[in-house]
């Protein structure tokens, strides 16, 4: 396998951030988009090298099991005794699957913002910043060592946070890019604590290592599942820290707050980051350490599952009420997401248990292509509406026949219905569920109706729902061109035929190949809640008319909780400014002010009040220095006569 | 006539330290000043000639102190001068008295 070209594939972006970091104002200019479009192209050339590579000729090596290979690794930071943090690609099935979904969105997303970004001031630093994100995601997902992952995540975080907050001069952008970095920040210290225990235990930072040693029995499993804290084993504190770090990613309740919010950059940074690269990103993390959560902790696995399962549907619920399209797009991929997560927690490992860990990770990869899909079409949409209100809306399939259709595929995607991508893999995830744990499975089922559900509500508000409105300007007959429909198109025959794909031959828990059969009359149920689903909303909003006034009215408290998001925002705030704020930091505050500063200025003080009384001594005049320098000299000498 | 002794030279030499420290003390004007320091110095100058003269007949400590002295002195003179030709320059004046700005 050729190490240059799996380099190259994060390096690539890299050099994009740099050349548009560094020259995008003076040289590149409008230049820029096409510059970093390339650039990228060839990382996602590079990627499907490698990926054809190692999922046909190399993988499997001369057995019959996908292994882990680690092409490229050097020594970055040695600790002695063994622990040491390395840079590495790690290549496995997953991390490949992910080099392809980050690099295509990747590549979908600098082709759009070339019509979506046009004619924006920073223009070119929009570029670099997609650069440096492409750069640190696919960092990451090659990450062989866990502190390496560690480096990546926390890039990700930045440059979420450079592009969520791109358009500066409007607060909320900037609050929300704060919210976002706080949030995911504080989740990242468990992740970081959580690092430390699990390295302490195993005394490794490599991944490779680090599953070894915590999956088979002997003395370092023991002693890490032995010392108890709080009635857990150090092994599940580390892991459920580790979570946490994935949850605070991953938008999972009650670290989710950042994710809608997150809304404010500009689309398509919320089709690539805050759809379908970087909220994965904690799914991957659990993903890779799957063997220890399912073998050394399933009871912190299956917390996991109980987490997913929840955030689903408590998602999904929001996101039926909510009137900003991008946030309803958001509330639905946390609850995506949460399908992914508790596919993961249903899983076992090996052989056919193993299944909800391929569903979990076909649904990902399914779920990217769809998602950014619908935030494309949304951009689309708000580009020719100039609003991001289901209110503003109504009857655009005339005007926007692309999108239209794209969109339209990608809502049936979502919803699960066949032939479409996302009906395989919520197929697989339910039988999962189904078979291993039947309260998460009824919950999956009412959140696939909700989903379909929520996902045509805004379909028929945005292309049915009343006619057109025709504002007295024309230029909205061109807000679609070949830049921003090409992706749409690609990644609309993406969720078609992805569903295709043989994903239980590729990745499994073990690498062994799994058999994914279409199990028919399993079907029907979720099918069924889907077309429920839809229907309601097509009896709902396909005209305009008043009943879904008439239902919000009718549905009283649980309506209003739902619409203001079952005031999770607003416990926060209780919880960081009533009680954090006003108990910790205020006194805290004080203290500093009065007592630790006190010390210092009050230094200073004493010596001005000494200064003052000694002043005067200095005269400047010079003989009286002379004077008093004889004195002295007359006293030392009388002193030493009289002592003679 | 008697040979001057060790104390003749030294109560001459006490006499002109004094009168150069006296100088320093009550005059105003710098080149006054200057002048009573080489009266201290070439106090000091006597008496190392007159310990090495009567003390260690046959020695050139003493006198190569004072080649010393004088060569410093000189250069001291040059330096003085400089400064308070400067000091004229800025205050139209040498009193000692109109340069205090250094007070605290």
């Amino acid at each position: 396998m050729n190490v240059t070209n799996i380099l190259l594939i994060p390096l690539l972006p890299l050099l994009s951030f740099i050349l548009m970091g560094l020259f995008g104002k003076s040289v590149f200019k409008g230049k820029s988009g096409i510059a970093g479009t390339l650039l990228m192209g060839g990382s996602f050339i590079f990627s499907c090298i490698t990926a054809y590579n190692y999922f046909f000729i190399t993988g499997k090596g001369s057995g019959t099991i996908y292994r882990q290979d680690i092409p490229f690794k050097m020594t970055w930071l040695q600790f002695g005794n063994g622990l040491s943090i390395d840079m590495g690609v790690l290549l496995d099935p997953i991390s490949v699957m992910m080099l392809i979904v980050v690099t295509l969105v990747s590549l979908m997303v600098h082709i759009y913002s070339l019509s979506y970004m046009k004619g924006e001031e920073r223009f070119p630093a929009y570029y670099a910043f997609l650069g440096l994100f492409s750069f640190s995601m696919l960092g990451l997902v090659l990450a062989s060592n866990i502190f390496q992952m560690y480096i990546f995540w926390e890039l990700v975080g930045v440059s979420s946070f450079l592009l969520i907050g791109f358009y500066y001069s409007k607060s909320s952008a900037l609050a929300a890019a704060k919210k976002a970095f706080i949030v995911t920040r504080f989740a990242d210290l468990g992740f970081l604590i959580g690092i430390l225990i699990l390295s302490n235990e195993a005394g490794t930072l490599d991944f490779q290592e680090l599953i070894a040693r915590l999956t088979t029995q002997g003395e370092v499993l023991s002693s890490a599942k032995g010392s108890l804290f709080m009635g857990l084993s150090a092994l599940s504190w580390g892991l459920a820290l580790i979570f946490m770090g994935a949850a605070g990613k991953s938008a999972m309740f009650p670290l989710h707050i950042w994710l809608p919010d997150a809304m404010e950059g500009p689309t398509p940074v919320s089709a690539l980051i805050h759809a379908a690269t970087m909220v994965v990103a904690g799914v991957f993390l659990v993903a890779r350490l799957f063997p220890v959560y399912a073998i050394s902790a399933p009871d912190v696995l299956g917390f996991i599952g109980n987490v997913g399962a929840f955030s689903a549907i408590f998602a999904a619920i929001i996101a039926c009420t909510q009137t900003d399209i991008k946030r309803v797009l958001a509330y639905s991929t946390m609850s995506q997401i949460g399908f992914m997560m508790f596919a993961l927690g249903v899983s076992g490992y090996g052989g056919q248990e193993g299944l909800g860990y391929t569903a979990s990770q076909f649904h990902l990869f399914t779920h990217a292509l769809f998602k950014a899909l619908l935030f494309l079409g949304a951009g689309i949409v708000i580009h020719h509406i100039h609003s991001n209100e289901m209110k503003d809306m109504g009857g655009l399939r005339k005007s926007l026949p692309v999108t239209h259709i794209c969109f339209l595929i990608a809502c049936l995607a979502i919803s699960g219905i066949p032939p479409f991508a996302g009906f395989f893999s919520k197929e697989e995830i339910l039988l999962a569920a189904y078979e291993r744990n039947r309260p998460i499975y009824y919950v999956a089922l009412l959140t696939s109706a909700l989903t379909a559900f929520y996902m045509f509500r805004l379909y028929f508000t945005i292309f049915w729902w009343k006619p057109e409105q025709h504002s007295a300007d024309h230029h909205h007959q061109h807000t679609e061109n070949i830049y921003n429909t090409a992706p749409l198109i690609i990644l609309a025959i993406g969720s078609v035929l992805a569903g295709f794909i043989p994903f239980g031959n590729f990745v499994t828990t073990d690498g062994r190949e799994l058999s994914t059969g279409f199990h028919l009359e399993f079907s029907i149920a979720p099918v069924l809640m889907a077309l429920a689903g839809i229907l309601s909303a097509m009896y709902l909003f396909k005209k305009e008319n008043n009943r879904p006034k008439d239902v919000a009215t009718g549905l009283g408290m649980i309506y209003t909780a739902a619409y203001k998001k079952f005031y999770i925002d607003e416990i926060y705030i209780f919880i960081t400014k009533g009680i954090l704020f006003n108990l910790i930091a205020r006194p805290a505050a004080w203290i500093d002010k009065n007592i630790v500063d006190g010390m210092v200025s009050g230094s200073g003080k004493a010596t001005g009040w000494l200064s003052e009384i000694i002043k005067d001594m200095q005269s400047g005049k010079v003989q009286q220095y002379a004077m008093a320098f004889l004195v002295g000299i007359v006293i030392i000498v009388s002193v030493y006569l009289l002592a003679m | 006539m008697t040979e001057p002794g060790l104390y003749h030279l030294l109560t001459i030499s006490t006499i002109v330290f004094f009168a150069g420290i006296f100088g320093f003390f009550t005059r105003r004007n710098l080149i006054t000043m200057l002048m009573s320091i080489e009266l201290v110095l070439n106090s000091v100058n006597l008496n190392f000639i007159a310990f090495n003269k009567y003390l260690f007949p046959g020695k050139l400590e003493g006198l190569f102190f004072t080649v010393f002295i004088i060569a410093i002195a000189a250069a001291e003179a040059a330096v003085a001068i400089a400064i308070i030709i400067n000091l004229y320059r800025t205050h139209q004046s040498i009193n000692v008295e109109v340069a205090e700005e250094m007070k605290g």
